[in-house]
């Protein structure tokens, strides 16, 4: 899937994340801001390179700023940014 | 004999403060308080120097405190909490010394028994007269109940009236009397209003926080303690107030009325008193408007002093009649010990205020919580900090289940009876990181920057530096 605009997803509320996607130059950029990135921060990018995997997403920045979200509400938050970006929203 | 100062400059010249010298403060003006400011700023333009403060509790309103710290004016601090914003300072090592946390009994143990001896206490009285008798309940910065500053007052070798409601001797229903105080000063405003008292508390409209209430009045009920003559005390957050409500609608529908309701009062108390669950409320501190009101117009509200509260020094102490608390927590482990002093990334943002002396001395000891917050499990195989020891501890409300402490065999027995969802701890930390994942443990600082010292003495738990 390619990413074609600019999107984003979630909200900025504590358990949840702030999903912003840009279309990248060729490969993946991740930048991650978490309250819990000592405890999870591995877990989270992991999640997040799993989601563009699964998408078939290969050039993208991506920006997540997470505030606690748990994991299945970090997928879902990527993907809808995903869906968004791609360009049928 | 006049005691009127022209200045709080003045009162600290009379008092004879030094380097090396011991000033108090109490804490009932909360986020709004101007006085420990004033004072501190005042002390800092005379150059005295190396000074311990010990208060009550600092608020994030106390920053410039840190300021005085980095200075050198201050280099000891004995307190009972520590709000976020000044806590983070703490933890990233602005100070030499760490800080002594105490409990609200144990400060005014360690002050009556001569172990932290204070020179000169200062006091923000809402209401006071010439000759120094004081109250908390009159005047335009009303607080409620005085009663951590009794302590200070009665056993400073100099103690000195901040007020700025300066009334005709005498103050009629004064709570701390002139044979205490040595000087009056009078300024402008001892402290913001909307900062010393929070409007109306409201209880939660979470749902989880609603299941977690109402689990916890049904474990109340089951517990065999609600009956007449019951006493309770819950804390100010939004999912104890909304504990007590439905704690509230059992005792109404049941008939049951109480003896006494104790603690920080919030409104929520003072309704149970006028609905009748309760014959008196026993109030150390004032949470908001409501609780104001009450103290100075219904004689049934009684203040009392912290070593009345929950002083292990005192002959007795009201903590040793209650029969429920509920307590909170920012992390519980799966020996029951419970954490109030930092936050999961060892940040100091709270400290033990009234909960270990409660869970100590009360017959059941609830703690409420969320199984998780912002993804971290509350269950952990050991707290950050140990605030009050797990034996004090009897039982974990969650949404996930009721954790009993197996000390506590009858009680567990009894919530088994009532049908309650109770669940073994090391189960509920299981099933959380279930939902959570397990997280990785923070690296702790190498320099002790904060030592929890027991309410009996001796140090429970050393807090380090957040690197």
């Amino acid at each position: 899937m390619e990413i074609l605009k600019n999107a984003f997803a979630g909200t900025m509320e504590s358990s949840d994340a702030y999903v912003e996607i840009m279309p990248g130059d060729g490969n993946i950029e991740i930048q991650l801001e978490s309250v819990v990135k000592e405890q999870f921060g591995k877990e989270i990018e992991e999640a997040i390179k799993d989601v563009l995997e699964e998408n078939e997403v290969k050039s993208a920045n991506i920006r997540v700023v997470d505030r606690g979200a748990l994991e299945c509400v970090i997928r879902a938050r990527v993907e809808t940014a995903i869906l968004r970006g791609k360009g049928n929203e | 004999m006049n005691k009127i100062v022209k200045s709080i400059k003045e009162a600290i010249l009379l008092s004879n403060l030094k380097d090396g010298m011991t000033i108090s403060f109490h804490h009932h003006l909360r986020n709004g308080d101007y006085v420990l400011n004033m004072v501190m700023d005042e002390i800092a333009a005379m150059g005295i120097k190396d000074l311990t403060v010990n208060a009550s509790s600092l608020f994030d309103a106390h920053m410039p405190l840190a300021g005085h710290i980095k200075n050198g004016v201050v280099t000891t601090v004995q307190t009972d909490y520590i709000a976020a914003g000044l806590g983070r300072e703490f933890s990233e090592g602005i100070m030499k010394n760490p800080v002594q946390f105490r409990t609200h009994g144990g400060r005014p143990a360690d002050i009556s028994t001569g172990k932290t001896p204070i020179d000169v206490a200062f006091i923000a009285a809402p209401a006071a007269d010439p000759m120094g008798n004081c109250s908390g309940k009159y005047g335009k910065s009303a607080c409620g109940s005085m009663g951590y500053a009794f302590a200070d007052a009665m056993f400073a070798k100099k103690t000195v009236v901040i007020t700025d409601n300066l009334v005709e001797y005498p103050l009629q229903d004064y709570s701390i009397s002139e044979d205490y105080i040595d000087y009056v000063a009078v300024v402008d405003a001892i402290g913001d209003p909307k900062g010393i008292v929070s409007g109306t508390t409201k209880i939660t409209r979470d749902p989880v926080g609603l299941v977690m209430a109402a689990n916890a009045a049904k474990v109340i009920e089951a517990s065999g303690l609600l009956k007449d003559g019951f006493s309770f005390q819950t804390g100010a957050g939004g999912a104890s107030l909304a504990a007590a409500k439905f704690l509230k609608d059992i005792m109404l529908q049941k008939g049951i009325c109480g003896s006494f309701g104790l603690g920080g009062i919030t409104g929520y108390m003072v309704d149970m008193l006028k609905a009748g669950c309760f014959k008196n409320l026993l109030d150390v501190q004032c949470f908001d408007l409501d609780a104001v009101e009450s103290i100075k117009n219904d004689p049934r509200h009684m203040e009392i002093s912290s070593m009345q509260y929950a002083s292990p020094a005192s002959r007795s102490a009201v903590v040793n009649s209650l029969d429920v608390v509920i307590l909170g927590a920012t992390e519980i482990d799966t020996d029951f010990n419970v954490n109030v002093h930092t936050d999961s990334n060892g940040y100091i943002m709270g400290g033990s205020g009234g909960h270990s002396d409660t869970a100590a001395g009360a017959k059941l000891s609830m703690i409420i919580a969320p199984m998780m917050r912002a993804r971290l499990p509350i269950v952990t195989d050991r707290v950050t900090c140990v605030s009050t020891p797990g034996k004090d501890i009897d039982v974990l409300v969650t949404q996930g289940g009721i954790a009993v402490n197996p000390k506590n065999a009858e009680l567990r027995q009894r919530l088994k009876d009532a049908k309650l969802p109770i669940i073994d701890i090391e189960e509920l930390k299981a099933k959380t990181e279930k939902i959570t994942g397990t997280p990785r443990k923070i690296p702790k600082g190498d320099k002790v920057v904060a030592e929890v010292i027991c309410r009996g003495g001796g140090v429970l738990d050393r807090i380090y530096n957040v690197k």
